[in-house]
C-alpha cells in the first residue's frame, strides 16, 4: 500500500477516481448507450441490434428536420435575447443601485420565489390567464383597448416563448448577479473621475467585467431552451414542434433507434453551439 | 402514466358490509372456492382500468386484480414483446390484430363462456341486425375469432374460440358547445369549416385521429376512401394535405393528447368543436356547461375492446382467468361501464345491475325519469335528459368505420409527424 502511494501521482489520481467514476457510469456510459441505440433499427414493437444509418438517413433527408431545428433555433435566440435583457437589469439594479446588502440579498431571494413551485405548474398557469376568455383578453375589453380577444395570446409562439422567458430568467440573473457582485467600485469611480458617461461606463467597464456570468447564464437558457419538449407542446396546443417534441414523439411511437439519432444530432447541435459561444470568452480564466 | 390498483385483504374487510349487502342477493353463479389466493395481472389502457372493478372481483369471486394502465401504443407494445409480464391484456380489437400473430394469447373456447349467448351480434357476426352493413376498419369479429387455440390466423366468421372476449366499446363523434355555435351541426365536414376558424380542435393520438381525418375528408367530399380503415400511401397524402393546408390556414386552436385537456379545451371555449370521447362530454357537463355528443349524418367512429388470456396461463390460473371472463360478462362491470356512457358486451345481463330510468337513459335513448348519476353518484343529468344520439340501435347502427391498424402504419405515423412540426 505504502509503495503504491509512491508511484508518481497516484494521490491525484486516486482523489479523481470517485467523479471519473460517477461520471463515466451516470454520463458517459448513457451517451454511449445512445450512440448505438441509433445505429440500430426498429420495428413495429421490437428494436434490434444493427449497424445501419437508416435512422440518420431519414432524419438528414426529411425537411421536417430542418423546419424543426429552426425553430429550435429561433426559440432559443428570442428567449436567450430577452432573458438576457431581463437578465441584466435585474442584476444591475440589485447590485448598483441597492446600496444596502441586507436589500440586496433580501431582493435576490425574492427573484428566487416563483421557483419555489414546479416549472410545469408555472408554466400551465399561463394557460387560463392567455385563453380567449381570460384574464389578460377580460381587463383589455373592459379597459376598452381591445374590442375583440386577442387569439395569438395562447397556443402561439408568442406563448411559448413568454414561457421560456418566465421559466429561465433567473438563470441568467443568478450568474451575472455573481459576477457583478465581485467588480471592484474603484474601477467604476476611477471611469468616472476620467469623464466617462454613464453609459460608457456600462459599455467599457461593467458589461466586459460581466462577461463570464452573462455566458454562463447564455448556456444555461440556451442548453434548456433547446432541450425542452413539454412547454412547446402545452404553450403552443402541440401546434409547434422543436427537436425535443420529434424525439418524445418517436419515443411514444416505441422508435427508439430513430429517437436516439435524433438526440444525438441535437447534442452536437448544442455542443457546438456553446462551443462557438465560449470562443468569445473563456470564462474559466475570468472566474 | 402508470396506476397499479392492489387489494388487499384489509381493504377486503372494509367492505365487508357491502358484501354482506351484495350476497343477500342471489349470487350470479357459485364460484370455485381454490381460485381465491390466484392473483391476476391485469395490462390495459385506462378506458376499464377502474378501482372499483378490481374491488368488486375481489369481493364477488375472491380473485385479486392487479390493474396496470398504459397509453395503448405502450399496451400494444407490452402484451406484443413482453408476454410473461401479464395475465389478462384488456386492449382494443386493431391491437388484437397487431399482437395476436405474436402468439402471446391464447383462443378462448367459447363454451366455457357461460354468457356467451349473451353478447351481441357486433362481435360475432359483425352485424347489430341481420339487416345491418358492415362498417370500415378493423372490425371486431374480422379479429375475434381463430379456428382453434394455438392458430394465429383469423378465422373471419364465428368458430369456437374467441380472441378477446368482447367488454366495452362504443360510437365516437364531435362534440360541440351548442351555446357557441348556435346552428344545428349534423356532418363531420364542419371540423374545417372556416366559420370555426381558431376554434376546432382533434386529437394528437396518430392511430384515432387519422379516422376522424378521413371522416373529416370524405364529408367534405374531397377523397373517397377505398377502406378509411386501410388506406393507401395516396390516400394518407391527400388526407394530410388537406389537414395541413387547414392547419397552416389557423383553423385548429390546438391539439389534445390527454382526457383532461380536451375537457378543459372545451369548457374555457377556447375550442366549440374537436374529435372527443363520450366521458369527456360528461366532465365538461358536469361543469354545468353545455356540451353535446353531436350525432352526425356520415355515421361514427366506433371502438371496441376485449379481454384476451395470455398463452402462458394455464392450470389453476387458467381457470381463474375464465371465472373473471364469466365474472366480466356477468352483469355488474357492464352495468358499471354503461354507466360511463360505454357500451357492454352482454347487455341484457348488464340490465339486471341498473336501474330502470338508467338502462331507459343509457341503452334504449329515452327520456330520463329522474337524476342520472354518474357511477360515484354525481349527479349529470336531470329528468327530462335525452342521450346524444339516442338508443344504443340508433347508436351502434350507424357506424361507419372502426378504429383499425393499417398496412401502411408506419408511413402514416411518419407523415403525422410531418403534420404535427408543419
Amino acid at each position: 500500500m505504502r509503495k503504491l502511494l509512491h508511484i508518481p501521482n497516484i494521490r491525484s489520481w486516486l482523489l479523481a477516481s470517485p467523479v471519473t467514476l460517477v461520471l463515466s457510469f451516470f454520463l458517459l456510459l448513457p451517451l454511449l448507450m445512445i450512440v448505438v441505440v441509433s445505429f440500430w433499427g426498429a420495428s413495429e414493437y421490437a428494436i434490434y441490434p444493427a449497424f445501419q444509418f437508416e435512422n440518420y438517413e431519414f432524419l438528414f433527408t426529411s425537411s421536417v428536420t430542418y423546419t424543426v431545428f429552426g425553430k429550435t433555433f429561433v426559440y432559443a435566440f428570442i428567449t436567450w435575447a430577452a432573458t438576457l435583457l431581463i437578465g441584466f437589469t435585474v442584476a444591475y439594479f440589485l447590485v448598483f443601485h441597492v446600496r444596502s446588502q441586507t436589500w440586496q440579498i433580501a431582493l435576490f431571494l425574492l427573484c428566487t420565489i416563483p421557483f419555489w413551485t414546479s416549472n410545469i405548474i408555472r408554466m400551465i398557469s399561463w394557460i387560463p390567464f392567455l385563453g380567449r376568455h381570460g384574464l389578460a383578453n377580460e381587463t383589455l375589453i373592459s379597459m376598452g383597448v381591445i374590442s375583440e380577444p386577442l387569439e395569438w395570446l395562447l397556443y402561439s409562439d408568442f406563448a411559448v416563448i413568454l414561457a421560456f422567458v418566465h421559466l429561465y430568467t433567473l438563470f441568467m440573473v443568478v450568474p451575472i448577479f455573481n459576477t457583478m457582485l465581485r467588480i471592484d467600485h474603484s474601477l467604476i469611480e476611477a471611469a468616472r473621475d476620467n469623464g466617462a458617461t454613464g453609459f460608457q461606463i456600462l459599455t467599457n467597464v461593467i458589461i466586459p467585467l460581466t462577461k463570464p456570468g452573462i455566458m454562463i447564464g447564455s448556456i444555461f437558457v440556451v442548453a434548456l431552451v433547446m432541450g425542452d419538449f413539454i412547454t412547446v407542446r402545452f404553450m403552443s396546443g402541440s401546434q409547434e414542434a422543436n427537436v425535443g417534441r420529434l424525439i418524445s414523439n418517436d419515443i411514444g411511437l416505441l422508435q427508439y433507434p430513430s429517437a436516439a439519432a435524433t438526440s444525438v444530432v441535437l447534442l452536437a447541435t448544442v455542443v457546438l453551439t456553446i462551443a462557438i459561444m465560449l470562443r468569445f470568452v473563456d470564462i474559466r480564466k475570468e472566474l | 402514466m402508470m396506476k397499479k390498483n392492489h387489494y388487499s385483504r384489509r381493504t377486503l374487510l372494509k367492505g365487508g358490509a357491502a358484501a354482506a349487502a351484495a350476497s343477500a342477493l342471489p349470487a350470479p353463479m357459485i364460484w370455485a372456492q381454490d381460485i381465491k389466493n390466484v392473483t391476476l395481472r391485469q395490462v390495459g389502457t385506462g378506458v376499464s382500468a377502474f378501482n372499483e372493478i378490481a374491488a368488486k372481483a375481489k369481493e364477488d369471486i375472491g380473485i385479486t386484480l392487479e390493474m396496470t394502465a398504459l397509453d395503448s401504443d405502450a399496451t400494444a407494445q407490452r402484451v406484443a414483446t413482453q408476454p410473461n409480464s401479464f395475465d389478462i391484456a384488456d386492449i382494443e380489437y386493431w391491437m388484437c390484430k397487431k399482437v395476436w400473430p405474436t402468439g402471446n394469447l391464447q383462443g378462448i373456447d367459447t363454451s366455457r363462456l357461460k354468457y356467451y349467448g349473451d353478447i351481441v351480434g357486433i362481435f360475432k357476426n359483425g352485424k347489430l341486425t341481420p339487416e345491418s352493413e358492415i362498417a370500415q376498419g378493423t372490425a371486431p369479429h374480422t379479429v375475434g375469432f381463430v379456428e382453434k387455440s394455438g392458430d394465429r390466423k383469423f378465422a373471419g366468421e364465428e368458430t369456437g374460440y374467441m380472441t378477446l372476449i368482447p367488454t366495452v366499446y362504443n360510437a365516437d363523434t364531435l362534440g360541440i358547445r351548442p351555446d357557441l355555435i348556435n346552428r344545428p351541426i349534423n356532418n363531420w365536414s364542419e371540423l374545417l369549416n372556416p366559420e370555426f376558424k381558431g376554434k376546432a380542435s382533434i386529437l394528437d393520438i396518430s392511430s384515432i385521429g387519422i379516422m376522424d381525418m378521413a371522416m373529416v375528408c370524405e364529408s367534405m367530399g374531397e377523397i373517397k376512401y377505398g377502406d378509411k380503415g386501410n388506406m393507401t400511401r395516396e390516400e394518407i397524402d391527400k388526407t394530410f394535405a388537406i389537414f395541413t393546408e387547414a392547419k397552416k390556414a389557423g383553423q385548429f386552436r390546438a391539439f389534445w393528447k390527454t382526457f383532461d385537456e380536451s375537457v378543459n379545451l372545451m369548457a374555457s371555449g377556447e375550442v366549440v368543436i374537436q374529435s372527443m370521447w363520450s366521458p369527456a362530454i360528461t366532465a365538461v357537463r358536469a361543469r354545468g356547461i353545455p356540451c353535446i355528443y353531436q350525432p352526425l349524418e356520415e355515421g361514427y367512429r366506433s371502438w371496441g375492446n376485449g379481454l384476451g388470456i395470455a398463452a402462458h396461463l394455464s392450470g389453476l390460473e387458467l381457470d381463474a382467468a375464465h371465472e373473471y371472463l364469466n365474472w366480466y360478462l356477468s352483469g355488474w362491470v357492464g352495468g358499471f361501464l354503461m354507466r360511463q356512457g360505454y357500451y357492454s358486451a352482454a347487455p341484457a345481463t348488464s340490465k339486471l345491475f341498473m336501474t330502470e330510468d338508467e338502462w331507459g337513459y343509457w341503452f334504449e335513448g329515452k327520456e330520463a325519469k329522474g337524476d342520472i348519476t354518474s357511477p360515484q353518484g354525481q349527479v349529470i343529468e336531470k329528468a327530462g335528459a335525452v342521450r346524444d344520439g339516442g338508443s344504443f340501435n340508433e347508436r351502434m347502427g350507424n357506424v361507419a368505420c372502426w378504429n383499425a391498424v393499417m398496412d401502411e402504419n408506419q408511413y402514416m405515423v411518419r407523415k403525422w409527424n410531418q403534420f404535427i412540426a408543419s
